[in-house]
């Protein structure tokens, strides 16, 4: 008993946490988000925090540094941590005590970094302002960690600027920031949410080792289960601000208790049945060309893909593949440099000006935010009921129905007509996008990464939704995600792309079974699956896979 | 419903005093503006509530008249500049191009040339009228304008809302009044109430310099002007319209400012 109370690192109990809400001329209101939460963790191990957007995860977790983001106050409880309880603490000892017994690593490195300092600055930044070591030292410190973490040169890594290096090594440079004052605990907070799968993969398992060669507990706040179930002993799964379940990593993947949990585990599972190739071809891109007016190369280098009539045509690449340049091309933003874009068996002229009404109406968007996609100072009635006035001429109590209509096919109802799309959520925001493109009753609908800024649960409603008004409807989709498990769900044909070329194209069937090429084989052993150990087990299989070669 | 802050209803009191005393000029000026009631600065009295000015006019009812002029020609300046300036902004913006281009130099090279000097020049050869010097007041200003609204439109033309309006065929007109304008309207709402103020102090100059409202009407500009002099005698005629400049200033940033805040925390404002 008293071992294991030496072991301790942190004891919350009862942690209570809301946000002041300022009305001015008004009182001030408290509105509590976290309706007292109690966790343990043991030096040396990792606490995964998982919850969907609203939660409570990130502010749990920078509890542990005595810090309310924003107007966020820690209202009850206590937070013990190596023995102290930091709640009481004064602002002096507040400061000694944060980057250096506790330290952060956030979500955006690119954000995080100062872009006109070197990154050995930054890291060694901690150590020298708290008088921890000597610069020598703290450089010797930072190398070490540059080697531990992977990184490229790790001698001469630190002279870099932060724009001179990708976003995977800045993940880690700023991991590298939060080991070098020798913390007994770090809060990674989504550490891999912004990266690229291959990417993430390298990032994790550079988190992994460093955390376990050094000793360090962490928190580990993030919304991906399988993720969380890389690195962490225990998990606390939290929902609206309260713990759902808490449990070891191995019983929560495996043995869920809560429905809520086995909602998470099993989220994704769901796979559409495979149409067979009808032969009835939508669209066809052939030998599409195209970059930037200015630059010197090709985004796109020779395309050619073809979707189907009631199809559904997953477009797969990392950031900066050029699959968002290709759904440009095929709106007529961008013109293509070469080659052309048939529809409907007619070519599509390159430019969006010369257009028919009927060609911008029969092609749609979908956008990846939907908070950006609907201009905030006009109604929901006012956004879906544009295009039904703008393309058939629908007004007042026709037109009004007609929104109604499509208000109950997204699942809504008229309860939001008059809203604004800021009093949504997320998930209705992007409901009431895919009601703005079916309004226009379009033959095909170009969707960019429509789940990717949604939570698990919401972005699987939204896959189903689009399912079910493929039936309906009988439109096309053009798929555009670098989420390998929405392809699984609603595809039918997959087209791979890297650095602006089709790597592999074809059925789902086909394109998701072996034998692999090199870049897919990298991308599909990359997703993240909900298993102890398959971390370990997918980078050994890439080294051997790199190997070789 | 939310309260009115305090500062908003001074200054939403003090600027309704001016706009009221301008309406109702007629009525609330006790004599005519040229007329000769009294003797060369008299002091303040029953008859001459703020005594009289360089030649024995009531100082009160001047200023009443020549708060009418000024706001009127401020306010119809600013009207002229701001209509001109944003809509020419933003179809700048949205249009693009060589058309943005060759107007925005354009612009910059109007604002290379000293306001108020390229003001005196052209005052100097057109007929000194209302209409001439609102005209020349205004477009003056469409240059500031111009500039504030496109900086604001460049980054609200590059949002999703605006790709989709141009996906589904929209013209050029409803892409600049009902996705672009809606949203630039709050800083434009605050720039607003500066410009007017601007307005306030150019007209003031320009009459100060005599290039302004001609005599026998009055601005509040023109009656520094016309009571400079007795300053030297200790007589504080002159520093009564230089008063009302500055509250009428006041006044109207203040409730700029809450209008701006007002705008900002409505639905769909920048930070939700």
């Amino acid at each position: 008993m008293d071992k294991q109370q030496d072991n301790l690192l942190i004891d919350v109990r009862g942690l209570k946490i809301a946000a002041r809400i300022e009305i001015p001329g008004e009182k001030t209101e408290f509105k509590e988000i976290v309706h007292g939460v109690d966790f343990t963790l043991q030096k040396g191990k990792v606490l995964g925090l998982i919850g969907e957007s609203g939660a409570g995860k990130s502010t749990i977790g920078l509890s542990a540094l005595a810090y309310g983001r924003g107007s966020v106050e820690i209202t009850g409880g206590e937070v013990w941590v190596g023995g102290q309880n930091i709640l009481s603490f004064g602002l002096g000892e507040l400061r000694s005590f944060r980057g250096q017994r506790v330290t952060y690593v956030s979500q955006s490195a690119a954000a995080s970094f100062n872009p006109s300092k070197r990154l050995m600055d930054q890291v060694t930044e901690t150590c020298l302002r708290h008088k921890l070591c000597s610069r020598e030292e703290a450089e010797k410190r930072a190398v070490v960690l540059f080697k531990r973490l992977g990184l490229p040169d790790a001698e001469n890594f630190g002279n870099r600027y932060p724009h001179q290096v990708s976003g995977g090594q800045l993940q880690r440079a700023m991991t590298a920031m939060a080991l070098c004052p020798q913390p007994d605990l770090v809060i990674f907070d989504e550490p891999t949410t912004a990266l690229d799968v291959t990417t993430q993969i390298d990032v994790l398992a550079a988190i992994k080792d460093a955390i376990h060669e050094t000793g360090v507990g962490a928190l580990y706040i993030t919304h991906d289960l399988a993720v969380v179930a890389q690195v962490s002993d225990d998990i606390m799964v939290l929902r609206h601000g309260n713990m759902v379940e808490y449990g070891t990593t191995e019983q929560i993947i495996h043995r869920p208790e809560q429905d809520y949990t086995r909602a998470l585990v099993s989220v994704r599972s769901h796979i559409a049945e495979e149409k067979p190739e009808s032969g009835d071809v939508l669209l066809s891109i052939e030998g599409v060309c195209a970059r930037y007016p200015g630059l010197p190369d090709d985004i796109l280098r020779d395309v050619n893909i073809e979707l189907e009539a009631g199809h559904t045509l997953a477009v797969v690449g990392e950031s900066g593949s050029g699959k968002s340049t290709l759904a440009r091309v095929i709106t007529g933003l961008l013109p293509p440099r070469e080659g052309r874009v048939l529809f409907d068996g007619k070519p599509l002229t390159p430019s969006l000006k010369e257009r028919s009404k009927t060609d911008l109406r029969e092609l749609q968007m979908i956008y990846q935010m939907a908070d950006v996609a609907m201009n905030p100072r006009q109604t929901i009635e006012t956004i879906i009921g544009r295009p039904v006035e703008f393309y058939f001429g629908l007004k007042g109590e026709e037109k009004r129905r007609r929104v109604i209509e499509l208000l109950d096919e997204i699942e809504l109802g008229k309860d939001f007509l008059d809203r604004y799309p800021a009093e949504l959520s997320g998930g209705q925001k992007q409901r009431v996008c895919i009601a703005r493109a079916l309004a226009a009753k379009p033959r095909m609908i170009i969707c960019d990464e429509v789940t990717s800024a949604l939570d698990p649960l919401v972005a699987e409603g939204i896959l189903k939704l689009l399912q079910d008004l493929q039936e309906i409807e009988k439109v096309s989709y053009l798929f555009i995600t670098h989420d390998l498990a929405t392809v699984r769900a609603i595809a039918d044909s997959i087209a791979v792309m890297y650095k602006g070329k089709v790597v592999r194209y074809g059925q789902k069937s086909k394109v998701l079974s072996p034998p692999f090429d090199d870049y897919t084989d990298l991308l599909l052993s990359s997703v993240p699956e909900m298993e102890q150990g398959w971390l370990e087990k997918a980078i050994s299989h890439r080294k051997i896979a790199s190997a070789g070669h | 419903m939310k309260r009115i802050p305090l500062s908003a209803l001074i200054g939403l009191f003090i600027t309704s005093l001016f706009l009221l005393s301008a309406i109702f000029a007629d009525f609330l000026a006790p004599y005519g503006v040229a007329e000769v009631v009294g003797d060369v600065w008299e002091p303040a009295s029953d008859r001459f509530l703020l005594g009289t000015d360089s030649i024995g006019r009531d100082l009160l009812s001047r200023m009443i008249y020549g708060g009418q002029v000024t706001i009127f020609v401020a306010l119809t300046a600013t009207a002229l500049s701001f209509s001109l300036g944003t809509s020419l902004a933003l179809i700048a913006v949205v249009v693009g191009g060589w058309f943005d281009m060759a107007l925005s130099r354009f612009i910059d090279l109007i604002m290379s040339i000293p306001t108020l000097i390229f003001a005196l020049v052209v005052l100097s050869v057109v007929p000194a009228n209302l209409v001439t010097l609102i005209l020349v007041m205004g477009l003056l200003d469409v240059t500031r304008v111009y500039r504030l609204a496109r900086a604001v439109a460049v980054d609200i033309n590059v949002m999703d809302y605006v790709e989709a309006a141009r996906l589904r065929g929209e013209q050029t007109v409803w892409i600049v009044f009902r996705e672009i304008l809606p949203n630039a309207l709050s800083p434009l709402v605050a720039e607003l109430g500066l410009r007017f103020i601007f307005m306030v102090l150019f007209l003031s100059t320009l009459s100060f310099l005599g290039l302004g409202i001609q005599p026998p009407a009055a601005d509040w500009g023109g009656i520094v002007k016309e009571n400079k002099e007795g300053l030297i005698y200790g007589i504080s005629a002159a520093l009564i319209p230089a008063i009302a400049i500055a509250a009428l200033a006041i006044s109207v940033n203040l409730v700029a400012d809450w209008v701006l805040s007002k705008t900002t925390s409505l639905k769909g404002g920048r930070n939700g």
